[in-house]
């Protein structure tokens, strides 16, 4: 199969006829669908395409046939045996507050690029498995992202390093001890000259205090700093504006109008979650919310981003244009409009001015954000609007850098290469971080390196890195040990372990760095508590110590949260920083929405997550605009196995990489955008070899973009797995959409399309709900398609990870999945989201039709699974119009690794192959809440019960609860008149219903 | 050419036929009769422990509650196994030399748990809730058996899904007052359906027989 030529080529002019052509609004999937391809169809009249599920074992059908035979004696008489004798092991002194059955939950925090963001952990028996938001942190507020919700896995990640070794053998810490006191002991006399010490961006005021220490008692010694994905920009951008690098904190629940300069404040930034939250406060309707109270969204973007696909506008735009567009806003606001060129023909002068003049309409009220992958010029463009319009105090505030040392990290990678290069490093010790498959391509980091005497590697994995070091300490899971973290604000956390290290070498990063000092056995936790201590906020006694534990917060009256000043009125900005556009295509990098810049490469999670937007899993790949993907003559093909598309080469400033091209609608013209992460070597052995290395082609001086790109097709061809176009409902408009001129017209717009049939029509009778009858509401106007929900589902359900093989062939077993609509041209669409989960109908088709009665309705109005009396017929799934039921068609679960068994959600049974499995509204949270709410001898409280999905959103989209109470959230949202249900006019009457999305398009902008 | 079968054959056969269905039906019916029987349900038959535990012994002859030892019994899904202390509060006093205790003693020293068998033991797809049971009126005894006069544990019924129907769609039959739950010599009145339903009703029972609610 692979190798096919040919497939769909994009016909650009057929689509757009048939765009011309259709009625109304029209959504669509994918390119494929747009253009009524046959491939499509089998998708949608299908379950899967004829032949994804065929046997193709190379066992052969006689074998088959042979195994059947067997196990079917076999089953015989396995039928007659009694369960294996288990033991009950109890403690021996029980640990206090530890009720056997009953989890207890733990506030700590998780650190994304450096800063903290709370989180609560939900621990049974001593076993972190569930990683919740928390509500009190200021980064979280109960939110979680995926990468949050998927740390748990990393914990248990077999492939993590265990052992301490030296030159790949295992070695005792005395020996380290050993060798670093004489690495120590000769760098004594040049006051340290020699050694270095790299980590990633630090916000522990403990570690910070640490390094400190070691450098003052070396005084030559130096402390360089580097994340690939760090916001270098903002630090030069708010050093020159404000006088020291700061932290930009934007209040969107008190903008009006918003624009984002290629931002992506959904997926991207510590406070990213925080500002979903506050952006969505101003995106409902109805309720007490009145439509006057909308927030506008503008965008412009190099490569399509959640953000974009929230946008009211959105303006798809070269890398290099957006700083030319920057100052044509600036220009129509009146600020200070820099040096770049005035607006040229890809700059529309129309949506300049229609900004601008909405921008000042809401001085003051308005927020002007640019992303850390445009230049600082960028950047200061921003910071003049802002204040401009009134917005700095009001909307956007600047506070000190919460960074211990906040440096231009590139200029210290930069460094610390040169000294490498020169010989003056003695010792290098890497303290996080995998600078050599990460570093810039043209600094030449590994052969550099390698001139280092001595090499010190702390890491979780025994990674690219530790491969090239002498020493490797294996790093102890922050679940693992204490720490602390600050957030975006300057809130502090401890971060404190949930459970002892699972393999007994693993060190933190204080432990390590105590090693260096006169104490090198000093415990993590004596650490982190006695550098609070001398900071005098602990007090006398043990409670606020004990206090911030429980929090999840420390109350630090040394962190400085005051606003800073503003930037001066007069600041000009600098000169543009944008590299020459060259000839050719423009390449845009961006660190990855799963596997973020590769450190979360062995998470199956989030490889088989797919990407929000591009739906692909286990790839990363070179994503072009239809017009250019036509212009290359790139052709995908979508089979039963997965997407066949064409292999190209990217050439840029003389280097190669091979990468499969992936059509995204709405990316801009003349741009390749490559996701940074993949193509690791040893990242473990999920992550190995998974997609191709875009930092093989990433340069120091243009780490986010640059003109110049050649793309070559190979002529090979690349299978990819992309879960666009799986389980596509026939088409009846799923995700329903309006405009706010729309909604005031006729706020039921979303009903007036379909007719729901009464309920009176079916032939079985009703079902009477006496006590509860659960139900959600899905609010597609908050929903920022980020994928939380599909995380927190697959750590709190057990859901197994499948494979790149299986995704292909459309098995993937996500209970929840986030479907993802166009609407409009494939040049710029608008977007929709909508989270799907099982509907829990009514009159619900799967249960008719189960021979064994193993999907059934409950008395509260579930379609309850039940896994044990499933044998595999697949009926309900056929007859499933939402396709949300999944198949266990192998044993998909690791029965085998023992770490990975210590994940389990004790309260969810572990599925096996030949059973269906599908949401059940979380109904081991709904027993829970119950039989507490008996116990207690009290009804269960509106909002006692949270599903997964509900608890992880950031956007608070989904809301579950009881329709039967008319005071409830989720009842007074399906009395809202943008409700409604999908597919409901098969009078299947849906529990879960959706409100339709509305858009707040500028009147004034007309396109 | 004659034939070969002789007239009467035909009735043989026509026996069979009606034979094969009874066999089938018979079959099915042992099967069903095993899948019941002690052999499998492993009902009524005392396990070895580790260290010869007498529930007869500590409840009938001392006296002690059942929530001393079983002490998540009220807030939890399980009931709880003593920890080693539990039993070394007392028998650090008491019968601190006897050999039979000698695994106790030494788990408490060694810090190792001792490993004891499990008598009730559903399959991992119930998840059964001790402490929605027992504050709604179900006696330990209702499920457990006289446990006061096992010297060696048991599992006294059938622990069947039918079993547990049994009760969850008639829970008068059984319910006893709240304060009576902990009696292991409770006695039913003779009007236990009038007790029971008075219960039913003053504790607001509703029995579900969803399969969620226990299958998960």
């Amino acid at each position: 199969m692979s190798g096919t030529p040919g497939g769909s080529d994009v016909d650009l002019s057929g689509l757009r006829r048939r765009l011309a052509d259709s009625t109304g609004r029209a959504y669509w999937k994918s390119l494929e669908e747009l253009a009524g391809a046959p491939q499509f169809l089998e998708f949608l009249h299908r379950e899967f395409p004829e032949q994804a599920s065929t046997f193709d074992d190379p066992e052969g059908r006689r074998g088959f046939l042979k195994m059947m035979g067997a196990s079917l004696a076999l089953a015989g008489l396995t039928g007659c045996t009694r369960q294996p004798e288990e033991k009950i092991v109890p403690y021996v002194k029980p640990p206090e507050d530890m009720v056997p059955g009953r989890p207890l939950f733990f506030a700590t925090a998780v650190t994304d690029g450096g800063y903290a963001k709370g989180v609560i952990v939900e621990s049974h028996m001593g076993r972190p498995t569930k990683v919740e938001g928390n509500p009190d942190h200021p980064a979280s507020l109960g939110a979680t992202d995926v990468f949050g919700q998927a740390s748990v896995l990393d914990l248990y990640d077999p492939d993590r390093s265990q052992t301490l070794t030296h030159l790949g053998e295992i070695r005792p810490w005395g020996s380290f001890l050993a060798a670093v006191k004489a690495a120590l002991d000769g760098q004594r006399a040049a006051q340290g000259g020699g050694l270095r010490i790299l980590t990633e961006t630090v916000t522990s005021p403990t570690l910070a205090a640490q390094i400190q220490e070691l450098l003052a008692a070396f005084p030559a010694a130096r402390w360089h700093q580097y994340d690939p994905a760090g916001p270098d920009s903002i630090r030069a951008a708010t050093a020159q504006a404000v006088g020291a690098p700061s932290e930009v904190v934007y209040d969107l629940a008190k903008a009006d109008v918003v624009l984002c300069l290629d931002a992506d404040f959904v997926g991207h930034g510590p406070a990213n979650l925080r500002m979903i939250r506050a952006f969505t406060s101003r995106r409902r309707l109805g309720g007490e919310q009145s439509p006057a109270g909308m927030s506008r969204l503008y965008v412009a973007e190099s490569s399509p981003s959640l953000t974009g696909a929230l946008a009211d506008h959105r303006l798809p735009l070269r890398a290099s244009e957006i700083e030319t567009l920057a100052s044509a806003v600036a220009a129509g606001v009146g600020a200070p409009a820099g040096a770049a060129p005035a607006a040229s023909g890809s700059v529309p002068a129309a949506w300049v001015g229609a900004v601008a003049k909405d921008l000042q309409a809401h001085a003051g009220r308005s927020v002007v954000m640019a992303g850390p992958w445009q230049p600082a010029a960028v950047h200061a463009l921003a910071h003049a609007i802002n204040q401009t319009l009134g917005n700095v105090g009001q909307t956007v505030t600047y506070a000190p850098s919460v960074e211990a040392r906040p440096i231009d990290q590139l200029a210290s990678l930069r460094d610390l290469a040169a000294a490498m290069d020169a010989g003056q490093v003695q010792a290098l010790v890497v303290l996080g971080g995998n600078p050599v498959y990460e570093a810039p391509v043209d600094l030449d980091f590994a052969r550099r390196m390698d001139k280092v005497p001595l090499r010190i590697h702390f890491g979780l994995y025994d990674d690219e890195t530790a491969e090239r070091c002498h020493w490797h300490v294996p790093a102890a899971h922050p679940f693992e040990a204490w720490s602390d973290a600050r957030a975006f604000d300057g809130t502090v956390t401890i971060v404190q372990p949930l459970i002892a290290p699972l393999y007994a070498g693993c060190k933190s990063a204080h432990e390590l760095l105590a090693a260096f000092t006169s104490k090198p056995e000093r415990s993590g936790y004596d650490i982190v508590r006695d550098y609070w201590k001398a900071q005098g906020v602990l007090g006398a006694d043990e409670k606020a110590w004990q206090r911030a534990l429980h929090d999840g917060i420390l109350a630090a009256p040394a962190v400085a949260k005051a606003a800073g000043p503003g930037p001066a009125a007069s600041a000009t900005p600098p000169p543009t920083s944008a590299p020459p556009a060259g000839q050719g295509l423009e390449i845009v990098f961006r660190p990855d929405a799963s596997v973020r810049d590769g450190r979360l490469a062995n998470n199956g999670w989030l490889q088989e997550l797919p990407r929000p937007l591009t739906k692909l899993t286990w790839d990363n790949a070179a994503l072009m605009s239809p017009r250019t993907a036509q212009s290359l003559g790139i052709s995908i093909e979508s089979t039963s196995l997965g997407s066949y598309t064409d292999l190209v080469e990217l050439i840029y400033r003389g280097r190669t990489a091979k990468a499969p091209a992936w059509i995204v609608p709405g990316h801009p013209d003349g741009t390749v955008t490559v996701h940074l992460g993949y193509g690791r070597t040893r990242a473990g052995r999920v992550g190995n070899g998974v997609g191709f290395n875009a930092y093989a082609l990433r340069t120091s001086d243009a780490p986010w973009f640059g003109g110049g790109l050649q793309v070559k097709k190979t002529g090979d061809r690349y299978l990819l797995a992309c879960t666009q176009d799986h389980w596509s409902m026939e088409g009846r408009n799923p995700v329903r959409a309006g405009t706010l001129e729309e909604y005031e017209a006729h706020p039921d717009y979303a009903k007036e399309t379909f007719e729901e049939p009464p309920p009176s029509l079916s032939l079985y009778p009703a079902f009477k709900y006496t006590g509860h009858a659960w139900g959600m509401a899905i609010d597609l106007n908050s929903c920022v398609g980020c994928n939380a929900c599909t995380i927190a589902c697959q750590a709190e359900n057990n859901i197994p990870v499948v494979g790149k093989e299986q995704v292909g062939r459309g098995r993937e077993l996500h209970w929840i999945r986030v479907d993802r609509y166009y609407s409009g041209g494939v040049e710029n669409p608008e977007t929709h989201h909508q989270p799907v989960p099982c509907m829990q109908c009514e009159n619900a088709p799967c249960e008719v039709v189960c021979p064994v009665a193993a999907t059934v309705h409950s008395d509260e109005g579930l379609n309850d699974m039940v896994y044990n009396r499933c044998v595999g017929t697949r009926y309900c799934s056929n007859n499933c119009p939402y396709k949300v039921r999944r198949f266990n068609f192998f044993l998909y679960s690791d029965f085998d690794t023992p770490s990975l068994k210590l994940q389990r959600n004790p309260d969810v049974t572990v599925r096996s192959r030949g059973v269906m499995e599908k949401c059940t509204y979380c109904v081991q949270r709904i027993n829970r809440a119950r039989i507490d709410a008996r116990n207690q001898g009290r009804p269960i409280k509106e909002g006692e019960i949270k599903t997964a999905c509900q608890q992880a959103c950031p956007g608070e989209a989904i809301v579950f609860g009881d329709i039967n109470d008319p005071g409830s959230r989720v009842a007074k949202l399906k009395a809202e008149p943008r409700n409604y249900g999908l597919l409901a006019e098969l009078n299947t009457r849906p529990r879960t219903t959706y409100l339709a999305h509305v858009k707040n398009p500028n009147p004034e902008m007309g396109d | 050419m004659s034939q070969i079968f002789h007239h009467s054959t035909n009735t043989l056969s026509k026996l069979s036929i009606f034979g094969a269905l009874f066999l089938a039906a018979g079959t099915l019916w042992l099967v069903l009769e095993i899948n019941r029987s002690p052999y499998v349900t492993q009902a009524g038959v005392a396990r070895e422990q580790p260290v010869p535990f007498s529930h007869a012994h500590h409840v009938a002859g001392m006296g002690i509650d059942c929530r001393y030892c079983h002490a998540s019994v009220e807030t939890s899904a399980t009931a709880g196994i003593p920890p080693t202390k539990t039993c070394m509060n007392c028998h650090s006093q008491i019968w601190s030399d006897s050999p039979t205790l000698e695994p106790v003693r030494e788990s408490f020293r060694t810090e190792k748990s001792i490993e004891w068998v499990k008598v009730h033991d559903l399959p991992d797809f119930v998840y059964f809730n001790h402490s929605a049971h027992v504050n709604q009126g179900v006696g330990c005894t209702t499920c457990h058996g006289r446990v006061d006069q096992m010297p060696l544990m048991w599992q006294e019924a059938s622990l069947t899904m039918e079993w547990c129907l049994d009760c969850h769609r008639q829970p008068e039959r059984y319910l006893r007052p709240r304060e009576q739950v902990w009696n292991a010599a409770y006695e039913p009145p003779p009007d236990q359906l009038a007790l029971g339903r008075s219960l039913v009703k003053e504790y607001g029972i509703h029995t579900r027989t969803s399969c969620s609610t226990c299958h998960r």
